[in-house]
């Protein structure tokens, strides 16, 4: 059980801490239209974190989906770490957004065949949101890659400073290759040519450059993450560990 | 009637082409087989944007099935000083509504 626990958090956490992000944007977004549709997408992954959360609280039997957003530390997170990274410009935001979507979508397709019914259902769920969100953010990828020469030049230096983060949407450890084996969990390693094919395709009409595979970030599925975690948790935890007895 | 804002378009251009971004008009069908309905407003720079905004705006509560976007610009308003003109006379004739039938027994909704 404590596998399936720890499996399901990794999916959680990467929806929560993407979701707490974006959220960020709310009330400063480029126009009142794109600030709505940020605060969407952004409770769009609150709501898919908290089924997977409700799920992993039924799986731990003793800490509530609630205690496990807001009683972990950093080093019992299990989020991807291009999640955590920081919004930065809008089109920095565009561009992480783009990259996850891409992954999300692939990633629920092959969930949703998992023969664990809980995460299958919410797989099934999410297929339909992360479809608009990829609509959503490769469109803009594409109106600023291929707009004025600075959009052009700022998002070709945002798809390079990320780029070292998407190494991990296609890590396979034990644990997943534990999931994989019991039909439960996906193959992340046969996500990568499907990514690959969507992301080159939007990459070339957007007429940005796709970086090398370089030195690629790694560590979130051992609750390893960038500084920028703590930070972040610190913000979003602060309420229910200042006032315990806190109600919603 | 339709929103100010669009009967003051032509008397406004100046303001209009100030302001880089477009105004669109949104029309959302409730359901299949309904007219599409005016909802309001969203700003957008190209077609595919008008769209996802108009549907990011009015469609958070389940209110639509399909969406038509169109530029403010496009449409013809009447102006109000139009109102007499346009409206007033067709006050007066009352045989321009179907008054005179006897209505069958039994008919509702009519």
């Amino acid at each position: 059980m404590q596998d399936l626990l720890k499996y399901t958090l990794r999916i959680a956490d990467t929806s929560l801490i993407l979701g707490q992000r974006l959220s960020e944007w709310c009330s400063k977004g480029p126009t009142l239209e794109e600030d709505i549709a940020l605060s969407n997408i952004s409770l769009d992954l609150f709501g898919q974190a908290n089924g997977l959360l409700e799920y992993a609280s039924k799986i731990d039997g003793s800490r509530t989906a609630d205690d496990l957003a807001f009683k972990r530390n950093e080093r019992e997170f299990y989020n991807l770490q291009i999640c955590e990274q920081e919004n930065g410009h809008f089109g920095d935001t565009m561009v992480r957004q783009f990259l996850c979507d891409t992954y999300f979508m692939l990633f629920y397709q092959e969930l949703s065949k998992s023969e664990d019914e809980t995460l299958a259902a919410i797989a099934n769920k999410s297929i339909k949101e992360v479809s608009y969100h990829l609509r959503h953010s490769k469109n803009w990828l594409i109106r600023l890659g291929d707009g004025t020469d600075k959009s052009k030049e700022k998002v070709q230096k945002s798809i390079e400073n990320i780029w070292k983060f998407t190494g991990e949407f296609f890590e396979m450890d034990d644990l997943d290759n534990l999931m994989y084996a019991n039909k439960i969990g996906v193959n992340n390693i046969k996500l990568k040519d499907e990514w690959d094919i969507i992301v080159n395709q939007v990459l070339l009409e957007a007429k940005i450059n796709r970086p090398k595979d370089s030195y690629m970030m790694t560590g979130s599925k051992k609750g390893l993450h960038t500084e920028l975690l703590g930070k972040m948790l610190a913000e979003m935890q602060y309420l229910p560990r200042a006032y315990p007895d806190a109600k919603w | 009637m339709l929103p100010k804002h669009i009967q003051k378009n032509k008397n406004n251009k100046d303001k209009m082409t100030k302001d880089k971004s477009t105004v669109w008009e949104v029309f959302i069908q409730s359901k299949n087989g309904l007219a599409h309905k005016h909802f309001g407003n969203v700003h957008a720079e190209d077609k595919e944007m008008a769209l996802q905004n108009a549907r990011d705006l009015y469609t958070r509560r389940n209110e639509g099935s399909c969406i038509w976007v169109v530029k403010s610009e496009h449409i013809v308003s009447s102006v109000p000083e139009d109102e007499t003109s346009f409206f007033d006379p067709s006050n007066d004739k009352v045989y321009r509504h179907p008054t005179f039938y006897k209505m069958p027994e039994g008919a509702k909704h009519i």
